[in-house]
């Protein structure tokens, strides 16, 4: 008779508002297997993960462990059914030590005995081939040994269903050999593993099945043994979808700002820029393509001045008195007095270049504060800014003296970058402008940029859809691990060509990882 | 004479003992409760007012009752201090600083209204009553105090309120360190979103440690009337003790069992002007003023030396929602 599923999951649903984050998703996993959920940023892995732990609720759909139907309303009925999830962003607490987060939450069944609970930690570890010190407080440990310490919490509760959520993404490539061992050792000892990612070459050295997600929807799962990086590419891209985003021949090129060889660690040593160069040409929309963190903030960041550079130089062609100067040793109000504009939108919207509490005129005068001549602020013509934002990019708001966070996300991004834009700019950046926007909103943010490209701007836009890269774009620099893997020309490349570059740059570096 | 410097400034330092730990348990939870000298304050009138009626109703006082009655009436209006502040910091998430001040003021203006309407009812020439009835049967020594020479006097010549405020102290301290119940506790006050996802009621541990707080904090009130008064109550004779058990608490890095010999020296720098010969008025200012001086080096050479142990908790003074992120 065949063993029961672990954990099945049969046509899940969830939607959040209008948009639709997963549909109709069926996937199984069996014990001492691992499964390996694929798909791009956005394609819905992690929500459909984070129902299975509890935090959110389906509103369709069954799942059944061990053959059995269950529901998963919290994370404690996650923990009862011995489900275990790795978040991406750790929760521990940092002056503690190891054990202590281990046993956090935790009853005692006869007194709270600290040297039984670290010999089960110590137990633990060993029977995984982890390493922890249990007593180091978690303020001195790196990333992996923080991951370490989160997966053994999950152990120690028993779980038998592990799911990592991007394991990877912050560790080093020796770091990822090692949890890559740790997860066989687990899957011999029949824990069913599920861990979501997005890089092939991990899903092909590591994972029993692949299930692929893509746009919310459930392509299929295949088996790793096969399939190859070809297939799975194509499912988790799809076919090209035509998005009718107007074009125009980029005019009177000339280069505006020339990249050479920059390079920035992080403060753990981890290179974040690693030798990257490029140019980019005014009249031009310069794509940036890449997995979600492989160096695009920090590409940004480096070139607004925000960012300290280790090496190489950002030379910058001014238009007006035709002479070259290198921003790197320029203070971010010089950079933006010269025209480098950046409009970046962080994951969370108001974090960096707006201020909720403030309305929108006063947001608009973040920038100009410095001008007026008398010592008390101007706000007549940030006011009049203000209104013409709103009325050009249809701003939906109640007043130009509204506070910012009171709108929604859409009308925050169009203030955001139409101040940017309002500054005309000689350099456009512009970091995942549409992030979470609808259609509409969307298709307003393309048409000022290509209106800014059209005016003679630069235009960097870094993007996650792959799709509105290749129509949008005049070329596409694909960046992978602080490196560029490529540069592709939007107008006859595929999003098959631009995933394998995406992909390539990581793996490279995962082989040299192993050779050590 | 050092024997009697030293027993002045343990009973100096012992309502800051008490004011010290409950503020600690309190900001463990992540509360940072500032309104410490009102409870105080209230912890102290509300004795009085239990005593003063208790000491009107009989002839003659039954020594349990004189102490268990204010006792009882303090902890009661200690606690509803705390339930106050947690009712409007947690669950309505009103700003802490805000709470706390707006607490001390109106626990001074409580202690004062019922502290002047017990003076009316007595009818006295002086503006204070005085419980020296109460007072004595609080200040009861040890056995063999005054046998024993100066080692009486240091260790065993004070009220039984002395010596639960330092058994409290190590109490709270081996909770905090040592149990689970300390474990969960500190969660909540450094990162409450982890305690929140590891299954801790946050909302239950910041109530609990901010009501048990309070409630040990109303004691160095009580402590204050009773014991070091000598049972005398006048409107304002608390002085600025509540602040300096809040200084304590940064001194002794929120550790209770430092605060203890923390509390001694805050005593001592505040009893030493009295010992020196011809000093003036200003000069014994000046030295009123060395307990925060002592408080400020302390917060200089902790944050010069960066261990994160010996910083507030991580998330003291944030209101704690699940759903914001």
């Amino acid at each position: 008779m065949e063993q029961n599923f672990a954990l099945e999951l049969k046509n899940i649903t969830k939607t959040f508002g209008s948009v639709v984050a997963n549909k109709n998703v069926s996937l199984q996993v069996r014990k001492g297997e691992i499964l390996s959920i694929l798909g791009e940023n956005g394609s819905g892995k992690t929500t459909l993960m984070n129902m299975v732990s509890g935090i959110y609720y389906p509103d369709s759909g069954q799942m059944f462990i061990d053959g059995n139907e269950v529901t998963i309303a919290s994370p404690k009925d996650a923990f009862n059914y011995r489900i275990g999830m790795i978040h991406q962003h750790f929760k521990l607490v940092d002056v503690f030590s190891a054990a202590e987060n281990i046993v956090l939450g935790l009853e005692d069944e006869k007194g709270f005995d600290m040297a039984k609970n670290i010999e089960k930690i110590n137990k633990i570890t060993a029977q995984y081939g982890f390493e922890l010190d249990p007593h180091k407080k978690i303020y001195e440990m790196s990333v992996s040994e923080k991951q370490t310490v989160e997966i053994i919490k999950v152990l120690f509760r028993g779980a038998d269903i592990l799911i990592l959520d991007e394991p990877t993404a912050v560790l080093t490539p020796q770091e990822t050999v090692k949890l890559f061992m740790v997860l066989r050792n687990m899957r011999e000892s029949g824990k069913a593993i599920i861990i979501i990612t997005h890089k092939l070459h991990e899903v092909l050295s590591l994972s029993d099945n692949v299930a692929v997600l893509r746009k919310g929807e459930y392509v299929g799962t295949v088996k790793t043994a096969e399939t190859s990086e070809s297939e799975l590419t194509e499912m988790m891209v799809g076919k090209k979808i035509s998005l009718d985003i107007e074009r125009s021949e980029p005019e009177n090129c000339e280069d505006r700002l020339v990249v050479d060889s920059i390079s920035c660690v992080n403060r753990e040593g981890v290179k974040l820029l690693d030798n990257v160069s490029f140019t980019a040409r005014s009249g031009e929309i310069l794509g940036i393509a890449g997995i979600a963190g492989s160096g695009q903030r920090e590409l940004l960041e480096a070139i607004a001045g925000l960012q300290h550079l280790d090496s190489g130089s950002v030379i910058y062609h001014d238009p007006k008195t035709n002479q070259e100067e290198n921003l790197r040793d320029k203070t971010p109000m010089e950079i933006r007095q010269m025209g480098v504009r950046l409009a970046f939108v962080p994951e969370d919207r108001l974090g960096m270049g707006l201020v909720g509490n403030m309305d929108i005129v006063d947001n608009m005068m973040l920038r100009s504060y410095k001008k007026g001549k008398s010592m008390f602020l101007q706000r007549k013509n940030p006011k009049s800014l203000a209104e013409e934002i709103i009325e050009r990019l249809e701003v939906v708001t109640p007043s130009a003296d509204t506070p910012v966070r009171r709108l929604s996300g859409g009308n925050v991004q169009k203030i955001l970058v139409g101040r940017e834009i309002a500054s005309s700019p000689t350099v456009l950046m512009a970091a995942y402008p549409v992030r979470g926007l609808d259609i509409n909103s969307s298709y307003t943010i393309y048409n000022l940029l290509n209106e800014q490209k059209k005016k003679g701007v630069a235009v960097i836009f870094v993007g996650e859809d792959l799709d509105v890269l290749i129509e949008l774009c005049d070329r596409i620099l694909v960046i992978g691990s602080g490196r560029i893997a490529g540069t592709v020309d939007g107008r006859n490349t595929t999003k098959e060509e631009i995933g394998l570059l995406m992909t390539k740059s990581s793996r490279e570096e995962q082989e040299g990882g192993s050779e050590e | 004479m050092i024997a009697t410097i030293i027993q002045r400034a343990v009973m100096q330092g012992t309502p800051l003992l008490f004011g010290s730990t409950g503020e600690i348990l309190t900001e463990k939870s992540g509360n940072l409760n500032l309104g410490i000298p009102g409870i105080m304050y209230v912890g102290a009138i509300s004795g009085v007012a239990g005593s003063f009626l208790y000491e009107q109703a009989v002839t003659t006082l039954n020594p349990f009752l004189a102490v268990f009655i204010p006792l009882i009436c303090s902890l009661i209006g200690s606690t509803l201090m705390g339930l106050i502040y947690c009712f409007l910091t947690v669950t309505l998430r009103a700003n802490q600083n805000v709470t706390g001040l707006a607490l001390t003021t109106f626990g001074i203006g409580v202690g004062n209204f019922f502290g002047g309407s017990l003076i009316k009812l007595v009818d006295t020439d002086v503006p204070s009553i005085s419980l020296s009835a109460t007072s004595t049967i609080f200040k009861t020594q040890l056995p063999f105090a005054d046998k024993l020479g100066w080692f009486g006097d240091i260790f065993l010549s004070y009220g039984f309120l002395v010596y639960v405020a330092i058994i409290v102290a190590l109490i709270s301290s081996h909770v905090l360190k040592k149990t689970r119940t300390g474990l969960h506790l500190r969660a909540v006050g450094e990162s409450p979103e982890t305690a929140d996802a590891a299954g801790i009621s946050v909302t239950k541990h910041k109530y609990l440690a901010t009501c048990i707080g309070s409630a040990i904090a109303g004691l160095g009130g009580l402590y204050y009337v009773m014991d070091y008064a000598n049972g005398v109550w006048s409107n304002n004779g608390f002085g600025d003790r509540g602040w300096l058990s809040i200084a304590l608490v940064i001194f002794s890095m929120w550790r209770p069992s430092i605060s203890i010999f923390g509390s001694i020296l805050f005593g001592f720098l505040y009893v030493i002007p009295t010992y020196i010969p011809d000093i003036t008025v200003s000069t014994k200012k000046l030295f009123e003023m060395l307990p925060y001086v002592v408080t400020i080096l302390v917060l200089v050479i902790t944050s010069i030396r960066d261990k994160k142990e010996n910083q507030p908790p991580a998330a003291l003074g944030l209101p704690y929602f699940r759903e914001e992120r």
